[in-house]
């Protein structure tokens, strides 16, 4: 077995057990953090498809930005976890129906009828000089400039609505302004008095 | 065999430089406590060894003799990994940091990516060891850490962006290769507003002063690491020491030349100082950034909390944003001679 091979699957065995571990952990900082686990061996596995580019927008995306504001609201959260596995015998029946409707669903399309060796090709090994975040910036504005820029303004979109839904002016908030602070000067505060000494009773 | 040998060659390489860094980390701590004690006319440590330069060997040693307490309630297995995963990215980071054209541990692609990537994760050992602690206090220095390093991570992410366009590539030893001519062709001209937020957005990173909110000793004792002691805490101390260092190596190599001889481009001057190799002057611009750093903590006071998200969010990124469509005009005109030659 070659090396790369190895660790193949030794990062598919800490990925299948880390999002395993996502959706059984107890804690949900536990699960949340194997999420974590999952997106960084996740990386590692692209990298050994030569999409360093993906990989490491991968760790810096989802494991520097989006997964920290989870941890941040999930440690917030305190959870009993007692009343929230009441329900869960009444709910199994569901859940199982969704589940199978999900797996038949996944494998029917992603079965190797459609993905196996012989309808992809593998992909053939770059030249030493070659750059993958190269090739992928010349193909993003060239070929998909109208894609990457629809999905620019909907997320803008997305952006806007969320600040829209969220923020509202409440009177009773103070505000600093920072450019009056700065503009004040020690006349407009301070007020010198000039008196001669008093003399002792 | 020939893959093992490599592999040895490997290990001796990253010794040689976790090895320096360590050292430097423990005389930073060193200069640090010298430099602030001249700045407040005092004269700093002078009682181990002779005036005082063993002090950090006496300081590694106690805290290596300290008991490691675990907190009853804490989650053990968190609490431990918290301080190694906070001082992992910090060391990984150098494998990409050119000393001299040739001298590079990984001469990656993607180096500044990967450095983005790296500072972004350190986050996680503040965060987990304010919440494995399950102390009041290390979770609210948690909490004010993430939500600053989220909010600098931004900022610094807009300036990083600004070194690619006027480097025209994310690979280190090119970005340093395009600022070769002289001190004017260095990046911390055409880019300078980059510059400055870059640096006060790294010192804002690495939670140093005036930014240490995280560890606030006047209001929340020491914020994330308050539970720590011995080893454990000693590992968040070198981390803060190491991060440091890396922001300052950065800021070197990417504004200010890296292992470019500032005497380029001058008649006289650029003979004389030839022969000095290139690691020097990437360590002497290192060591000016470091100076900056305890500089800020001799003379600011602590931002309040609302100061530090004003200026991250309000003032910080519409100018990186600003300064980006200068720049994008600057090589659409070919301005010279930073972007002369990256129109097209």
């Amino acid at each position: 077995m070659s090396f790369e091979r190895i660790i193949f699957y030794a990062f598919a065995a800490i990925l299948v057990y880390a999002a395993g571990r996502v959706v059984t952990a107890r804690n949900p900082v536990h699960a949340a953090l194997h999420l974590v686990l999952a997106f960084f061996t996740c990386a590692g596995l692209w990298l050994l498809l030569e999409a360093e580019f993906l990989a490491i927008v991968l760790v810096l995306v989802y494991v520097g930005a989006v997964m920290v504001l989870f941890l941040f609201v999930v440690m917030m959260l305190d959870i009993n976890s007692a009343p929230l596995r009441e329900g869960f015998i009444r709910y199994l029946p569901v859940g199982l129906a969704v589940a199978a409707l999900m797996l038949f669903e996944m494998v029917a399309i992603v079965g190797v009828r459609y993905f196996g060796p012989d309808q992809v090709a593998i992909p053939a090994r770059h030249p030493e000089g070659y750059s993958n975040t190269a090739e992928l910036g010349r193909v993003l504005y060239t070929d998909y400039v109208y894609p990457f820029e629809i999905a620019a303004v909907i997320l803008l979109v997305a952006i806007i609505a969320a600040i829209v839904l969220t923020m509202r002016r409440r009177p009773e908030t103070r505000y600093q302004d920072p450019a009056k602070q700065v503009q004040a000067k020690k006349a407009d505060r301070l007020r010198v008095v000039k008196m001669s000494a008093e003399k002792k009773q | 065999m020939d893959t093992l040998l490599e592999l040895a060659w490997t290990l001796t390489k990253i010794t040689a430089i976790v090895g320096p860094l360590m050292l430097a980390v423990a005389y930073l701590t060193f200069a640090e406590r010298k430099i602030i004690g001249y700045m407040q006319v005092r004269i700093g440590p002078n009682r181990v060894g002779p005036r005082g330069w063993l002090q950090p060997i006496a300081d590694a040693l106690k805290l290596l003799m300290k008991e490691v307490i675990i907190p009853t309630n804490s989650n053990r297995f968190l609490f431990v990994i918290a301080p190694v995963l906070s001082i992992a990215p910090a060391l990984a980071a150098w494998a990409v940091i050119p000393f001299s054209d040739t001298m590079v541990l990984a001469n990656i692609d993607a180096g500044l990516l990967y450095i983005l990537a790296l500072s972004s994760v350190g986050v996680y050992g503040v965060i987990i060891a304010g919440w494995a602690a399950n102390s009041k206090y290390a979770f609210l220095g948690a909490m004010r850490s993430a939500a600053q390093i989220v909010s600098y991570e931004i900022a610094m992410g807009f300036a990083l962006v600004g070194v690619l366009i006027a480097g025209g590539s994310l690979n280190l030893v090119e970005i340093v290769e395009a600022q070769r001519g002289s001190l004017v062709h260095w990046f911390w001209l055409p880019l300078l507003p980059l510059f400055v937020i870059f640096f006060i957005s790294g010192v804002a990173e690495t939670n140093r002063a005036p930014f240490d909110v995280a560890e606030g000793e006047s209001e929340i004792v020491a914020g994330f690491h308050v539970e720590y002691s011995g080893m454990t805490f000693a590992i968040f101390f070198l981390a803060e020491y190491a991060n440091m260092i890396l922001i300052s190596v950065l800021t070197a190599v990417m504004f200010l030349g890296g292992y470019l001889s500032p005497f380029e481009g001058i008649p006289v001057l650029e003979g004389l100082f030839a022969w000095v190799p290139g690691m020097v002057w990437l360590l002497a611009k290192t060591c000016l950034f470091l100076l900056f750093f305890l500089w800020f903590r001799a003379t600011f006071p602590r931002y309040r909390y609302d100061q530090i998200m004003r200026l991250g969010w309000k003032v910080f990124i519409p100018i990186t944003i600003v300064w980006l469509l200068v720049e994008g005009a600057a090589v659409v005109l070919g301005i010279g001679p930073w972007f002369s030659g990256t129109a097209g």
